[in-house]
């Protein structure tokens, strides 16, 4: 029972990211496509590194307005008032509503920021070519994938808020600068997400073999 | 196992493996990464397309239903999920309004259109249109919908406001809650394998 430990790469074997077709690159093609479904092959995602960074630091740097402008301006015959991301956390939280408070503080604080931690990791790991942990990184990376989308949470309680209370005439809401930033994040990560190849964390493997064997 | 099996790739580290055969419902999983490469499913694009035409019916009833109503002073006040992107819109927040629309409306609507579009020729016993294209398609678009997200949203939303007025959830609200299950299923049984596999029996 010796399983087959060759990458469809070492074999000159390209993969369909889109039907699963494995096929053999023509020799002099620079534009591979694949035969079944006609999408663009490639052995690697073309320059996954780099895109991958220039979009986590867009979002990195995005995070920082989305965290500190108000994501909802309210205005009524009392005042006015701007609530943060956190700021919303916290009024669950005072007003007895903990589930939520902990909900939104999951979804909005925690799992943007973790997500780019780990795609940091996942990057400087992939990019030193190291053999550390590699299943558990391949875990990881499918964690961030499952998990970005739920990230969205404030942007939809934002706008239904917005939408409800907008009709009524008590007050005004009205979505702050800060949504912008948190939607673009959102967003951002999940491209970043999406432009890294997993492939590249098991890359290492197949150099340490060719060179024992060599 | 035999030698003549054929190889497949795992899409996460590209190791290449021999296909086994799968009692109903197995998983099969890379040796080496973990990742799922497929799954048996009986029947799967019939079930996918059943479950499709009732997503389809839902996403219908779910956008031209108010989702939540706010009653204050013996005023019903309710919102639909395209009155909400509309408001987004008008309170200049173009941006925003265009990710909750293409989030909640287009994305889950490209999905099952593309869908219905692969699986109801090839039930007839004939090949689609454009399969390779559409297939592409949905397999781009299937990320970016955020039914259950939206749903989660609505939630926590109706508890900010619970103090302020009464809340009348709408018929839109059930029908979401519905479309995100719906949804879910024909994720779990949709078998692209089976669908390429049907695809080139017709040709």
């Amino acid at each position: 029972m010796n399983p087959v430990q060759a990458t469809a790469a070492s074999l000159g074997l390209l993969v369909c990211h889109a039907c699963g077709l494995l096929s053999r690159p023509a020799p002099d093609s620079h534009d591979a496509r694949c035969p079944r479904c006609g999408a663009h092959l490639h052995f690697r995602k073309p320059d996954s590194i780099t895109r991958t960074w220039a979009l986590l630091i867009t979002a990195m740097i995005l995070y920082i307005p989305a965290n500190l402008l108000p994501m909802m301006n309210t205005s009524s015959l009392f005042g006015s008032q701007s609530d943060t991301i956190m700021s919303g956390v916290v009024y669950f939280w005072t007003s007895g509503s903990w589930y939520l408070a902990l909900i939104i503080f999951f979804a909005s604080i925690m799992v943007p920021m973790l997500k780019m931690i780990a795609l940091v990791l996942l990057l400087v790991t992939a990019q030193s070519h190291s053999r550390w942990q590699q299943d558990q990184r391949a875990r990881l990376y499918r964690l961030v994938e499952f998990v970005g989308r739920w990230s969205m949470l404030d942007i939809y309680v934002v706008a239904v808020i917005v939408a409800l209370v907008q009709l009524q005439g008590l007050a005004t809401i009205q979505p702050g600068p800060g949504a912008i930033a948190f939607g673009a994040v959102v967003v951002l990560t999940m491209f970043a997400a999406m432009a890294f190849d997993p492939r590249l964390i098991w890359d290492p493997v197949e150099k340490q073999h060719g060179r024992n064997t060599a | 196992m035999t030698a003549s099996a054929p190889l497949i790739a795992c899409h996460e580290c590209d190791l290449l493996q021999r296909e086994v055969p799968l009692p109903q419902g197995g998983v099969v999983r890379c040796g080496r990464c973990g990742a799922e490469l497929y799954r048996s499913h009986p029947h799967s694009l019939e079930r996918t397309l059943a479950l499709t035409a009732a997503a389809i019916v839902l996403f219908a009833i779910a956008n031209s239903y108010p989702i939540v109503g706010l009653k204050l002073q013996g005023q019903l006040i309710q919102t639909s999920l395209f009155h909400t992107v509309k408001t987004l819109y008008d309170e200049d927040m173009k941006s925003i309004a265009a990710l909750v629309f293409t989030t909640t409306m287009l994305m889950p609507a490209l999905e099952l259109l593309a869908m219905t579009w692969l699986l109801l020729p090839l039930r007839l016993g004939r090949a689609p249109l454009g399969f390779a294209p559409v297939f592409r398609v949905l397999q781009a678009v299937r990320p970016w919908g955020m039914v259950e997200v939206l749903m989660l949203g609505v939630l926590v939303s109706m508890v900010k406001l619970a103090h302020l007025a009464t809340l009348v959830p709408g018929i839109a609200l059930w029908s979401f809650g519905a479309l995100m299950l719906l949804m879910a299923a024909v994720a779990a049984v949709f078998d692209p394998r089976e669908l390429w596999a049907r695809v080139s029996a017709v040709r």
